[in-house]
């Protein structure tokens, strides 16, 4: 089916993310002017189906449509037919009835949006499921990332620190930097960090030792919801903020934080670097809206490559 | 079909240039002079025009006027590309250029600048861009060619030159900072005479 669908970022090539990217930028003076609203996709069915929780990824996407002035409808397991048994396959061919344009989907399954995808002639977007991607994020980083170091982020030296192993941003923005010719090192304690590291490419540090060399620290929460109860990743929450914590003085002057939320104040990160106005954190925020407009537009309107994958 | 087309310059880069001051005067005539112009041109080549029309106005009139460029990709009227499952973009939607209109829209009088002037579905996009950024006085519409088959109930203030065309020709407006060059030519696709 041609319809477009962003599962993942490795669907994208740097031609299309550098598209996007320009779009969602051309999308930032609407969001400056008194009418923050264009008619682009008025009369389109946005879904936002939210299987897990969230407050950025699902409020942005919902701003980001009605913005474009789409119709929007949210969807919640609690309280939807989701709690009363209905697979996720039924729920879509249930939707589906209603002629959505996109479904945006977040699920605690990896590959729920493939199944999805394949049940509806509706645009799938993922907005994270399970530990396999989440490609929105991943946009929005690399768009906060042009605005801070400049058009062009080759050779941009980038540590993504903490619980790899759980991580679905890790796995989209380790792709989306290397795809952009960005150096990607990934640190974390031995337990969280996947056993197929080695086939990613990156530089591997089960340490903080060279933290320093960074350009950009990234740092990720550990992500309780994913760990089995009783399974022991780490001896506390304690000695993880001890040992792991980025604070003040493990930072060098002028490197730039980031986190795609929500932090854990104390843990992975130090509440003075996390309230410090130096930290690209707050743009993060702010470009999701921006990245999320570019990514409903360029699903519904075609792109410049006339050979364009089937992938946004 | 043959693909062979041939070119006709229709307005050289001296005409061209005697075309936009004349414009020029045109507007400067039929607007009084305590009015709040303000010139906006539609990208690519709109915008261009713009800046050029712009240059003059303020060299004819000795006074600033504001100027600045509208995008009109959100306000297209085919971003209906994706029909049906399997059909492709039928239009492909170029980059999105900025839209920068660093003054009031509120109160003033526009002048709009397009290149040429076809169906009249761009400028509807363009007046409605306008209108979501405050509400002017006036909108006036200015275009180096008209060249007919207007689909809208949308009509020049100023024209450079009409042009009847068949709707198998093609009209490019080349402009030295695009193009290198600056001249209008007539496009035939032989065999479709």
């Amino acid at each position: 089916m041609a319809k477009r669908d962003l599962i993942s970022i490795d669907d994208l090539s740097a031609a299309d993310v550098d598209l996007l990217l320009d779009t969602a930028e051309s999308f930032l003076p609407v969001l400056q002017r008194d009418i923050k609203k264009v008619p682009t996709l008025r009369g389109r069915t946005v879904i936002n189906m939210f299987f897990e929780s969230s407050t950025r990824t699902s409020t942005s996407f919902d701003l980001a449509a009605k913005r474009l002035s789409a119709d929007t409808i949210g969807i919640k397991a609690k309280g939807s037919a989701v709690d009363k048994g209905e697979s996720l396959k039924d729920t879509i061919i249930t939707l589906s009835a209603y002629s959505p344009d996109i479904i945006v989907i977040r699920h605690p399954r990896a590959g729920a949006c493939q199944l999805a995808s394949a049940n509806t002639t509706a645009s799938i977007i993922n907005a994270g499921d399970g530990k396999h991607q989440h490609p929105s994020q991943c946009l929005l980083d690399l768009f906060t990332l042009r605005q801070a170091f400049g058009r062009n982020l080759r050779g941009l030296k980038v540590a993504i620190v903490g619980d790899i192993l759980h991580s679905r941003v890790a796995r989209s923005d380790i792709a989306g930097f290397q795809l952009l010719g960005m150096d990607v090192t990934v640190i974390a304690p031995p337990t969280m960090m996947p056993r197929e590291v080695d086939s990613l490419g990156v530089n591997v540090r089960y340490d903080l030792a060279e933290l320093h060399k960074a350009d950009v620290i990234y740092l990720l929460r550990i992500q309780q919801e994913r760990i089995t109860q009783g399974a022991n990743f780490l001896p506390s929450l304690r000695e993880y903020a001890n040992v792991w914590g980025v604070t003040r003085s493990r930072l060098r002057p002028g490197q730039k934080v980031m986190h795609p939320g929500p932090i854990n104040r104390g843990v992975e990160i130090s509440a003075a670097v996390a309230d410090d106005p130096d930290t690209l954190i707050a743009q993060q925020v702010e470009a999701g809206l921006a990245v999320r407009m570019a990514i409903l537009y360029r699903t519904i309107v075609g792109s410049t490559d006339s050979d364009t994958k089937e992938a946004l | 079909m043959s693909r062979a087309a041939t070119e006709a310059v229709v307005l050289t880069g001296d005409q061209l240039a005697r075309t936009l001051t004349r414009i020029a005067h045109e507007i400067l005539e039929k607007n009084a002079s305590d009015t709040a112009l303000a010139v906006v041109g539609i990208h690519t080549r709109g915008a261009l025009l713009g800046r050029r029309l712009h240059g003059l106005l303020c060299q004819l009139s000795e006074r600033e006027i504001p100027d600045g460029e509208l995008d009109i990709s959100f306000y297209r009227d085919d971003v209906a590309a994706r029909g049906a499952p399997g059909v492709i973009p039928k239009t492909p939607q170029p980059v999105v250029k900025d839209t920068n209109l660093p003054f009031d829209v509120g109160g003033t009088t526009i002048i709009l600048v397009d290149d040429v002037l076809y169906t009249g579905r761009t400028i509807r996009a363009a007046i409605d861009a306008l209108f979501d950024y405050g509400r002017p006085d006036r909108i006036q519409l200015a275009v180096l060619v008209d060249r007919g088959h207007r689909e809208l109930p949308i009509r020049p203030d100023y024209v450079g030159k009409n042009l009847p065309t068949a709707l198998g020709e093609r009209i490019n407006v080349r402009l030295s900072e695009a193009d290198g060059v600056d001249e209008v030519v007539l496009v035939r696709t032989a065999g479709e005479e």
